[in-house]
């Protein structure tokens, strides 16, 4: 392999597996072996830091508040404005722990673990009305992205915002609620036609008493577990919970479904079943060892083969922070990247169900590409946007308290910084317009684009149209 | 026999009569007006979860007033539509287009399984799916992506709005979604964009740059045709001004200038009423009821109301009693609204909800909503249900 060839290969695998590279990082990569920047990616502290938006104290405290004030028959005006005030916080909060993930994504130094956080963040969708419950069920998804898939689904099970999502509190010995174990199974591990009505029947008795408490920790409550004999995929016996998740995970078809999954966010929306049976074996081999998996991935040759390369598109999320590293982004106003976020289809911590976000094309529509199109100006010129998401669902009951239903001011700053003196400094004096474009693209580029490019008046300018572009759109 | 004498020659035979659904006609056998492009379908979302009970009120039924002791609409107050059923005192404004024989009321429409969850039961009315199943297209993309005589146009599915809902999104097709055209217009326009699209056809056949050039394209093809068919036409009915009915305002707009759009979406929001209900859905409903009539009125004055069927509805209705905050919590069944001059069956639709028999508080359904959209996309899209649902769903006989 030449060494044009490695420049690609890495840019390729920094766009897949990060959110892009830095040109100066690009060229001192691209002198060593492609394996030695896979393992460069791979060899970093598989866990944390954790998002510490919410603090413990201050969850505990409401907690308390709560409990009090639940248990009351009629509320005094004040203990309603207290009521009013913790779900006013939480709601601040729920922002907050949004925005400290975006620009942790922007700013980190560990963009895999990062990225299989994302990765995990869309596989195990979750709503949670408690940002302390969102918080700990992303540290979990962080602290395992690369670690055992076992682990991972056992804690994600347990976690209170999965409980509480998928009405695991509500499933007791007599009156067994299956949401959780079906989805444990169609969305989380097998995949649809791999297992039965009956499987789902009988695994949510297994999970019957599966809770959490006040504190926000996983509570096995005997009481109402149901102890008596389950048959599951045709073997009878007292199964508990974990003991159902360890027969899913015996079955090779769960690591055929995460692969598959893995394939089409990292490789191509049209999975190559060849290659994702190589996947599957290798992960199942290695005890569904994640990192194992992503090392295999990222060294197989087809990751790197033409029909692999500059032709997915980019999520949302993907492409905000991909283009915020890229050009060192300061926000001054971050809650525009919320904004941005539900303007795209793409709002973290609020996926559309617990099938996650189906990605690929159906991130792209008229005006969705419009604004994407739109956006690089106005986060690298700092621009005014005029164009409002829809309302969140959830917001619905905020919305109804508002009084004023005239139409609302639809415009705002985008107030966001690039830093171009650093970004113009990573590149040689001599380098030429199309050079600067065939870096920030991934498609080759194509005889018009260069066209478009080569009248601008210079880099700045290349980099402006250059992300503005469709071609931007994909990774 | 030639297949398309073959085709023609069934379907008369088979239905003995000219009343044959358009989509089992072969295209030739249709007349143009037949094909119908100028009929409209116009839906509102009410999102939140509107309270059926207190927007049609049972007045006639004791059990309403009992479980609804702080909120219930007064009997001397609800603009009576039977002896059972009348509506919220807000809507006056709707009462006079009922009167006209422009409005249909149909009780308890939901679906098996109902789920309270804001998000997920807009999710199942948007994508028409089970409660259980999770699809990734709505339904009135799926409609586009049928690839029927009526729906082959870019602009076939106009959401008056910045971004598109779940619902408008199809496989293959999608709906387009705009708020304003003129800046539509203005986008698509810029040199930088117009220089991207212009010759250079080669990105066309690569997967997702193809797909990403295609949309451009069609968004620029689009946003020209709407803009000069639709500015030729000088709106004359004055609108309340509010969000909603700039919405409605636009969809007339496009209408009376004879856009060829089969479908509009526009959407309501705040009516998740858990607290002091009657204060804050009263003024959503006001907004409602002035921005229908001023709709309706205007689609009349301008001849487009018998080709035109507006159906409002919301992700559920609201627990039969209310809550200790004089407001109401997340519930199941409700009702829908619908609004044209071609209405077959008008007033109100079916049985009143049933107060005396509810599943665990909450109603239960009598009609699911998947029969009335396939109703729809029978009669009125000429598009075989089952195509766009998935499976065949009996029709009802409100148009």
């Amino acid at each position: 392999m030449d060494r044009k060839d490695n420049f690609a290969n890495i840019k390729h695998l920094y766009n897949r597996a990060g959110f892009g590279i830095a040109y100066p990082d690009l060229l001192q990569l691209s002198k060593r072996r492609l394996s030695k920047a896979v393992d460069k990616l791979l060899d970093i502290p598989h866990q944390g830091p954790d998002l510490l938006t919410v603090s413990a104290d201050e969850f505990k405290q409401q907690q308390l508040v709560l409990a009090g004030l639940n248990g009351k028959k009629d509320l005094s005006p004040e203990e309603k404005q207290q009521r009013e005030d913790i779900t006013k916080a939480r709601n601040e909060k729920s922002r907050d722990l949004n925005l400290d993930w975006v620009q942790r994504m922007i700013a980190t130094q560990n963009p895999l673990l990062e990225k299989m956080t994302l990765f995990w963040h869309g596989h195990f969708a979750c709503r949670a009305n408690n940002p302390f419950y969102s918080q700990q069920l992303n540290n979990i998804q962080r602290n395992n992205a690369l670690g055992n898939f076992k682990t991972l689904l056992m804690e994600v099970s347990k976690s209170p915002a999965m409980l509480d999502y998928l009405n695991n509190q509500q499933n007791k010995k007599g009156h067994p609620n299956e949401n959780f174990s079906r989805e444990l199974m169609e969305l989380f591990t097998l995949g649809r036609g791999n297992y039965t009505e009956t499987d789902i029947k009988e695994a949510a008795r297994s999970f019957t008493g599966w809770a959490y408490n006040k504190n926000g920790d996983f509570e096995f409550n005997p009481k109402v577990h149901d102890e008596k004999a389950k048959t599951f995929f045709g073997q009878t016996g007292t199964f508990d919970g974990e003991a159902i998740i360890d027969l899913i995970l015996q079955k090779p078809e769960t690591a055929n479904f995460i692969c598959r999954k893995i394939y089409i966010f990292f490789v191509n929306d049209t999975p190559d079943e060849t290659h994702v049976k190589e996947l599957a074996a290798h992960f199942y081999e290695q005890k569904y060892d994640i990192s194992a998996l992503m090392k295999r991935l990222f060294n197989a040759d087809w990751f790197y083969g033409k029909e692999n390369t500059g032709n997915k598109i980019k999520s949302p999320v993907e492409f905000l922070v991909n283009l915020s590293r890229e050009f060192y982004v300061t926000y001054n106003k971050p809650q525009i990247l919320i904004q941005l976020q539900t303007s795209l289809g793409q709002y973290l911590f609020n996926p559309p169900n617990v099938a996650g976000w189906p990605g690929g094309k159906s991130w792209i529509d008229s005006s969705s590409l419009m604004l994407r199109l739109k956006i690089p100006s106005l986060v690298l010129n700092d621009g005014i946007l005029d164009f409002n998401g829809k309302a969140d669902p959830e917001e619905e009951a905020v919305i109804a308290l508002n009084k004023k239903q005239k139409p609302r001011p639809v415009k705002s700053y985008v107030n966001a910084q690039a830093d171009w003196s650093k970004f113009l400094s990573c590149f040689p004096k001599d380098m030429k317009q199309t050079e600067l474009a065939s870096f920030l693209l991934e498609p080759t580029l194509g005889k018009k684009v260069s066209d478009i490019i080569i009248s601008n008046v210079n880099l700045k300018n290349t980099a402006i149209a250059v992300t503005s572009m469709p071609e931007y759109q994909l990774c | 026999m030639e297949r398309r004498d073959f085709l023609r020659n069934a379907a008369f035979a088979a239905a003995g009569t000219l009343i044959v659904p358009a989509f089992m006609k072969p295209f030739e056998a249709l007349a143009l007006e037949e094909l119908s492009l100028y009929k409209n379908l116009v839906v509102v979302q009410l999102s939140g979860g509107n309270d059926g009970l207190n927007t049609v009120v049972p007045f006639g039924n004791d059990i309403y007033y009992q479980m609804r002791k702080g909120i219930a609409v007064k009997p001397d107050e609800v603009i009576k539509l039977n002896d059972m059923q009348g509506l919220n005192p807000n809507l006056n404004c709707l009462r006079e287009l009922y009167d006209q024989g422009w409005m249909s009321v149909i009780n308890d429409v939901g679906y098996p399984n109902p789920d309270r969850s804001h998000f997920r039961s807009m999710d199942i009315w948007q994508t028409a799916s089970d409660a259980n199943q999770y699809l990734s297209t709505g339904w009135i993309g799926r409609y586009l992506d049928s690839n029927c005589q009526t729906c082959k146009f870019p602009y076939t599915a106009i959401e008056v709005d910045d971004s598109l809902s779940l619902a408008m999104k199809g496989k293959s097709k999608k709906g387009i979604a705009l708020k304003d055209p003129a800046a539509l217009y203005r986008n698509t326009n810029e040199p930088f964009f117009r220089e991207m699209i212009k010759s250079d056809k080669d990105h066309l056949d690569e997967e997702n740059l193809g797909y990403l050039y295609k949309t451009m394209i069609e968004t620029s093809s689009s946003a020209d045709y709407i803009q000069n068919t639709s500015k030729i036409y000088q709106p004359n009915y004055t609108y309340p001004n509010t969000g909603f009915s700039n919405q409605l305002k636009t969809v007339s707009r496009f209408i009376c200038s004879g856009l060829k759009t089969r479908v509009y979406y526009v959407s309501l929001s705040g009516f998740d009423t858990h607290v002091n209900q009657v204060n804050q859905q009263g003024r959503l409903l006001q907004q409602y009821a002035e921005g229908i009539n001023a709709f309706v009125k205007d689609l009349h004055q301008n001849n487009k109301l018998d080709d035109t069927l507006v159906i409002t509805f919301s992700e559920f209705g609201r627990r039969v009693a209310q809550n200790a905050s004089n407001g109401t919590d997340h519930g199941t069944a409700n009702n829908m609204f619908l609004f044209g001059g071609r209405l077959k069956k008008q007033g109100i639709y079916n049985a009143a909800p049933d107060l005396a028999n509810l599943d665990n508080g909450d109603l239960k359904y009598q009609i699911d909503f998947r029969e009335v959209y396939g109703t729809i996309l029978d009669k009125w899209l000429d598009v075989n249900n089952a195509q766009v649902l998935n499976k065949r769903f009996n029709t009802l006989d409100f148009i």
